[in-house]
């Protein structure tokens, strides 16, 4: 009680709580300075700086309305359906609350793509953020989860039918697979049972690691500061009180910022909310409008749009695509043999591995293989710190040809989320096939790539324009 | 007792324009019934007249609700294309069901099966589910159904469907529209000159219904309003309301920007 901060004499009455406040709750309050008051950031973001809070906002709008959606739904095979159309129907403002959650869990997508490819165009993941990208990853992970099950709950055909064929994939898995799939879908088909804990995780047990690791990714990010547009470190240059020379306090320079970026993604998600909620059949399939039937399988079963580079690429492992594999992993490994300056005792263990991957290659099937490059399309994410060996962190300083290379993954990953949407075709799967091998190889071999040509010199100052 | 609203040229061009962006050149292989011809356009104003909704809900209430449920609507909904509780209990209830209850179908299913093959599918949100990118709205489809039944006695209902071949559901609407038999030619397959196709040359009357085509195409389309108004009975408030939150949101961001500009002077 002696370190009690007094109020000077004659506060007002605002003063004199906030001090009461300080004095019982410290934490709070340097939380406040910590991360917004004084909390120095770049001053010059731009555009694809806008996406992390937007992704925050969002987060926000789906816990809240999917908290009202709660209060009405049914989470009951027999009930489910009818549920939402009550909500729908009866419920006032029911339509707005499942309208915002729906196009909600698009604009998520939308969202967090942007952030993502920022990070990657930026550099944001390198030296000594690689645990914030490591979060971010696994926020992504557990998004496509969150996702995947609030999916379910409608309980029409393609919920049902989605849920059927993504839970079969699992049990792909040799040894573990059936008995995997059974746990998920806590029956031997997908039914209530399945409704039900699908429900428990998307209600309660996954927005709380979510809720987790977006913390753990704001404090991780906040411990070693923001990387900006030049990929300058803001901390090298400080002035006589070691505030960065290049920063401005996050509050209020950034919190009114982001309020107009807030604007306008209102604008846009409620532009679709109120005049095309079901966007042509992209974020409410129209055959979602059927009550599931385990006895009618849809002519045409595809998962939601921000699902389908992952599906294309799943698709397009065949038993020709397997052979592919089998030879670019001996490729691989002579490579790595012959150029690696590795000692023999790694030739020898990578030889080694290549030879089990190709037996095991060529043992299990396709179908799990695809699974496996579906899943691999994902946590290749993970490693991206590792892979990227450039000597700067922008795309604004590296070789001009290395931005038509992000852009042909740009374009890559739009090609193959557009044959995701589409009926299986000869020359879709062929373009698929070639569309993963392009994303891998984008990844793999980067090591290689982002060394090469000549980079451009990378000032200290970040670059500004006063406005 | 006539409203009609007008949702602003904005926001019906984006409800419109958007999708139609979204779905042109995607042609989905699942058409709605298997095959069938292309789909016309259902008329979309029709969605804001009452006048038309009320005589889609007559129209409804007497031909479809006999075997068709629409379990997610309820009676007393229809208040909100302008008629009263009485109105409704007087003229649209046949089941004897109470006003606040749902348009349930008292056709055993059992019996649907033993008649038509399969139970009818509920009618409350067909509009919404028959939609097919590249061919065209629910609405439309429905519109384009209900017009393109031809005699066929080789069907056991002894009718036949253009939009949904070989459908088990007989012409309900025979009586109003008459009876047609529809020509086929025998022509070249333009895609392999060794195939030939069967191809729709058109409708040939056989007996006449008590309203002539344009009544019946009339009356269609306000059948057909009702089931889009149904699939979704808040649309025309939803789009209503719309403009208003946009031009507040607009006018928001305006500020929100000039405010931004106002703290961002100092950053040198």
């Amino acid at each position: 009680m002696a370190e009690f901060k007094e109020a000077p004499a004659g506060a007002s009455v605002g003063t004199q709580l906030t001090t009461w406040a300080e004095n019982r709750f410290p934490t709070a309050f340097d939380a406040y300075r910590v991360h917004l008051s004084e909390y120095y950031a770049p001053k010059n973001f731009n555009f694809w700086y806008f996406f992390g809070s937007l992704a925050l906002l969002v987060l926000v709008i789906q816990i809240v309305t999917g908290i009202f959606l709660v209060m009405h739904y049914k989470p009951d095979a027999a009930k489910a359906f009818e549920s939402v159309e009550y909500i729908m129907r009866d419920v006032p403002w029911g339509w707005l609350v499942r309208y915002m959650h729906s196009t909600g869990a698009s604009a998520f997508f939308v969202v967090v793509y942007l952030h993502m490819f920022r990070g990657m165009i930026y550099g944001s993941y390198k030296k000594p953020r690689e645990l914030v990208w490591i979060f971010g990853c696994a926020i992504f992970l557990c998004l496509m989860a969150e996702a995947f099950m609030g999916y379910l709950l409608p309980w029409g055909q393609m919920s049902y039918w989605g849920a059927q064929v993504i839970i079969n994939l699992f049990a792909a898995i040799p040894f573990v697979g059936p008995d995997l799939s059974l746990l998920i879908r806590g029956d031997y088909v997908v039914g209530d049972a399945t409704l039900n804990r699908f429900f428990s995780f998307h209600v309660i047990a996954v927005p709380l690691v979510l809720l987790g690791l977006v913390v753990a990714h704001l404090l991780a990010l906040h411990d070693v500061g923001s990387n900006n547009p030049d990929g300058v470190e803001i901390k090298a240059k400080k002035d006589a009180s070691g505030k960065p020379l290049d920063g401005i306090p996050f509050h209020p320079y950034y919190t009114v910022h982001d309020i107009m970026g807030v604007g306008v993604f209102l604008m846009l998600f409620t532009a679709v909310i109120f005049f095309a909620p079901e966007m042509g059949g992209y974020f409410l399939e129209y055959n979602n409008f059927i009550p599931a039937d385990p006895l009618q399988t849809p002519l045409h079963i595809a998962p939601v749009w921000y699902f389908t580079p992952y599906y294309s690429m799943l698709r397009a492992v065949t038993d020709p695509m397997v052979n592919v594999f089998a030879v670019l992993v001996a490729l691989g490994a002579v490579l790595a043999v012959l150029k690696g300056g590795f000692s023999n005792v790694v030739k020898v263990a990578v030889l080694g591995s290549a030879l089990v991957a190709i037996f095991l290659l060529k043992t299990f099937d396709a179908k799990f293989w695809g699974v496996v490059v579906m899943g691999l399309a994902v946590m290749i994410m993970f490693p991206l710190p590792w892979l990227d060996r450039s000597p700067v962190k922008s795309i604004r300083y590296k070789p001009s040809w290395m931005k038509v290379l992000y852009g042909i993954f740009v374009i890559n990953f739009f090609v193959l989320g557009y044959l995701g949407i589409k009926p299986p075709s000869d020359i879709g799967t062929l373009v698929s096939q070639v569309g993963t091998l392009l994303y891998f190889g984008f990844f793999l071999l980067m090591p290689w790539w982002s060394q090469i040509g000549e980079f451009k010199a990378v000032p200290d100052r970040v670059t500004f324009q006063p406005h | 007792m006539k409203r009609t609203h007008h949702a602003s040229f904005l926001g019906s061009l984006f409800a419109r324009v958007l999708p139609l962006l979204l779905a042109l050149g995607l042609f989905s292989s699942a058409h709605a019934a298997g095959g069938g011809i292309p789909w016309d356009k259902f008329p979309t104003n029709r969605v804001t007249d009452l006048a038309a909704l009320q005589n889609g809900a007559k129209l409804f209430s007497n031909y479809c609700l006999n075997c068709h449920a629409a379990a997610f609507m309820r009676y007393n909904r229809l208040r909100d294309i302008g008629l009263t509780e009485d109105q409704i209990a007087t003229n649209l209830i046949f089941t004897g069901a109470k006003v606040g209850e749902t348009m349930k179908t008292s056709l055993d299913p059992k019996d649907a099966k033993d008649w038509f093959g399969k139970v009818p599918p509920d009618l409350t949100l067909i509009a919404r589910s028959r939609s097919a990118a590249g061919q065209g709205t629910g609405a439309d489809y429905i519109y384009t159904y209900l017009r393109t039944y031809y005699r066929d006695d080789t069907k056991p209902t002894g009718w036949n469907n253009l939009a949904f071949p070989n459908v088990g559901m007989p012409h309900v609407l025979w009586e109003l529209q008459g009876q047609q038999r529809a020509v086929f030619a025998d022509e070249k397959d333009p895609h392999d000159a060794s195939k030939t196709v069967h191809v729709f040359k058109g409708f040939e009357a056989i007996t006449p219904g008590a309203m002539n085509q344009a009544e019946y195409n009339l009356a269609m389309a306000d059948l057909v309003a009702f089931l889009h108004w149904m699939s979704e009975p808040n649309q025309n408030d939803r789009k209503r309301l719309g403009v208003w939150v946009l031009l507040f949101l607009a006018v928001f961001t305006v500020f929100a920007w000039r405010l931004n500009a106002a703290f961002w002077k100092d950053v040198k």
